[in-house]
């Protein structure tokens, strides 16, 4: 199984090296900040199947070792902490959190719901961990890797709740029959948080290897203009791509499916989403929090109608200085959604230009206009527009 | 020192276990560009100055281990063109001017931004409100230059154990702030004699009842550019006080 949360890390090998590392205590982290924008699988899971979640947690304690959990909660989440706590008190009264779990002694385990503050960048495993350590989110320079160095400095895995729920029905059904799903690089199923244009938004289960094509058809999305896979730092994709399929071998994803119907203004979605960016940067590293504003700017020159084809080239250049150069996978992606578009929808933005060639962002011939009245002069070479093809 | 080396723009730098590829280029008397690193504190890596090219993939190099072969490149177009973008970002983000900056001269924004060859700061700026704090009788704070390398956060927690300073906001709103009630450095037990109030690279932290001790021409990065002071930024340096 590889991870459901995004990177497709496989999550046994992340087990194995915790449970391989040096350490005194081990720990458990369920990653349930779910923050990414057009997902929202994570908080159905933890309505509807918390069993599974915190069996999943518990079998990844018995595999690495781990004596405590923890669950970082979503803090637009909060009122699913007391169900989730009387969730907890059960399971320690069935004896199946606690100590020695079912009767097997050295099998203690125990698991606590911490709540996050909603920040998104608390999703990055590393800030997750420095935020429930009390500190500043802010990603974690690395090597060293959580599995090594992770909670209070000791071996921690973290895994989406969607993994965790997997793993334990890995546990109960085995691993062939997890494998019978799937495609060869992706075992297994999606839970995909369909929203957008379309007549059925909602939760779906696909096996990997499900077409886009397939997902609009289902969920009845009509005249589908473009779909946002994986969240803003995801892919963005038209008609033409509708056959690719979701899978790690194609297009990777967290489980957000947004959809954008003919009557949306990609623009303004791709706008909503470098303000989002800008929003949520932690300001730790340069490229991130100044780049990120700076896309801002550009895409609100743009929009007061100020833009020329300059603009899209400073954006291209933006965007390679913060995928190099960003600390964590904000910086690297927080481009993304921009230069997708640039390259599928260019006529968004063409549109919106005042010029495809170089222009100021000040109406030059107007500023004449002072001087033009002064030396009464009117005729055409006092007009800058006119001058300027005159040269 | 061991004899293991990676190479770095076609030169072989030997390294000790444990050194970071920066570390050990500066070692070599190699400069690398920096503004959150200082050889007395743990590596930061967050102004990303120091970016470079390891093994082809883009890395930190003050925050990336040094191992045997590491292809690393520093020095090349490509590489130079982001810093100065990096540089720029900077720039826009306070508010910088160095004609009446008591710093000038002695700022490693303003002595990499010569050094790297930048003319202009490119972006529009974005001029934030930043007022100065000018309570405490010996120290003067401008917030205007700020550029978030943490180094006076690090130096008053790690060093003088006093907490003076943190951070609040985040992203473009990222700020320093003054651990007090009030918010005011006079509030505060710090001094003039703190670490924290040696390592700021530019113009924040100033010592008050002086100025332009030394004329403006005659200070450290007017007559030398950064690289040619790497002696001072090598891991077993003792470094010079930033203030002028």
């Amino acid at each position: 199984m590889r991870g459901r949360g995004g990177a497709g890390f496989t999550t046994g090998l992340k087990w194995e090296a915790c449970r391989n590392a040096p350490g005194k205590t081990r720990y458990v982290i369920c990653n349930a900040d779910e923050g990414e924008p057009g997902t929202f699988k994570d908080r159905v899971l933890l309505t509807r199947q918390p069993d599974l979640v915190f069996e999943g947690m518990t079998v990844a304690a018995y595999v690495t070792g781990a004596s405590k959990g923890y669950v970082y909660l979503r803090g637009e989440y909060r009122y699913l902490l007391e169900p989730l706590n009387a969730v907890l008190a059960r399971r320690r009264q069935d004896n199946l959190l606690g100590k020695g779990i079912l009767g097997r002694s050295g099998f203690d385990f125990e698991i606590e719901v911490h709540m996050g503050a909603g920040a998104y960048i608390c999703g990055e495993e590393s800030a997750l961990i420095e935020s429930l350590e009390g500190k500043r989110g802010v990603p974690r320079n690395r090597p060293p890797f959580p599995v090594t160095n992770g909670f209070l400095n000791q071996p921690t895995v973290v895994n989406n709740v969607e993994t965790l729920a997997a793993a334990a029905l890995i546990a109960a059904k085995g691993g062939d029959w997890f494998k019978s799903f799937g495609t060869a690089k992706s075992s297994g199923t999606k839970i995909l948080s369909i929203s957008g244009d379309c007549e059925r938004p909602g939760i779906y289960e696909y096996p990997f290897g499900v077409t886009v094509r397939q997902v609009l058809e289902e969920c009845g999305a009509k005249a589908t203009q473009a779909v946002q896979i994986s969240g803003p730092s995801g892919i963005c994709i038209g008609p033409d791509e509708f056959d690719r399929r979701i899978a790690f071998e194609d297009i990777p994803t967290a489980g957000s499916f947004m959809i954008f119907d003919i009557r949306r203004d990609i623009f303004e979605v791709v706008r909503n989403f470098i303000n989002f960016f800008a929003h949520e940067s932690c300001g730790f590293c340069t490229p991130c929090r100044v780049g990120t504003t700076l896309l801002k700017n550009m895409m609100e020159k743009i929009a007061a109608g100020h833009g020329t084809r300059y603009d899209l080239d400073e954006i291209y250049k933006l965007n390679r200085v913060m995928q190099s150069a960003a600390h964590c996978g904000l910086g690297h992606t927080a481009g993304n959604p921009l230069v997708h578009t640039l390259e599928k929808f260019r006529p968004a933005y063409e549109r919106r230009l005042k010029s495809l060639e170089f222009e100021p962002a000040f109406d030059l011939d107007a500023a004449l206009s002072q001087a033009r009245q002064m030396t009464r002069r009117d005729d055409s070479a006092a007009h800058f527009d006119s001058a300027q093809e005159n040269a | 020192m061991s004899d293991q080396t990676f190479t770095l723009d076609d030169q072989e730098i030997p390294f000790a276990p444990g050194q970071s590829v920066m570390q050990a280029a500066l070692d070599a008397g190699v400069f690398v560009p920096h503004l959150c690193y200082h050889p007395e504190f743990r590596p930061h890596g967050s102004c990303k100055l120091c970016t470079v090219k390891i093994n082809g993939r883009p890395a930190t190099s003050c925050t990336t281990p040094a191992a045997a072969g590491l292809n690393v490149e520093s020095n090349t177009p490509e590489i130079l063109d982001k810093r100065r973008t990096l540089l720029q970002m900077l720039l826009v983000e306070g508010n910088h001017f160095c004609p009446s900056c008591e710093k000038s001269g002695h700022c490693k924004l303003q002595a990499l931004g010569y050094e790297l060859g930048v003319m202009t700061p490119h972006f529009n700026l974005i001029y934030p409100d930043r007022p100065v704090d000018a309570s405490h009788p010996d120290v003067l704070l401008d917030f205007n230059r700020c550029i978030l390398c943490e180094l006076c956060i690090r130096a008053s927690a790690e060093v003088d154990k006093k907490n003076v300073f943190s951070l609040s906001g985040r992203g473009i709103t990222k700020h320093l702030i003054v651990n007090a009630e009030s918010g005011r450095l006079a509030d505060t037990d710090f001094a003039l004699t703190d670490k924290a109030a040696q390592v700021c690279p530019v113009g924040v932290i100033l010592p008050k009842k002086q100025g332009f001790s030394i004329p403006i021409g005659r200070r450290r990065y007017d007559a030398a550019s950064m690289s040619a002071h790497v002696d001072e930024f090598k891991p077993t340096a003792k470094v010079q006080e930033e203030r002028p």
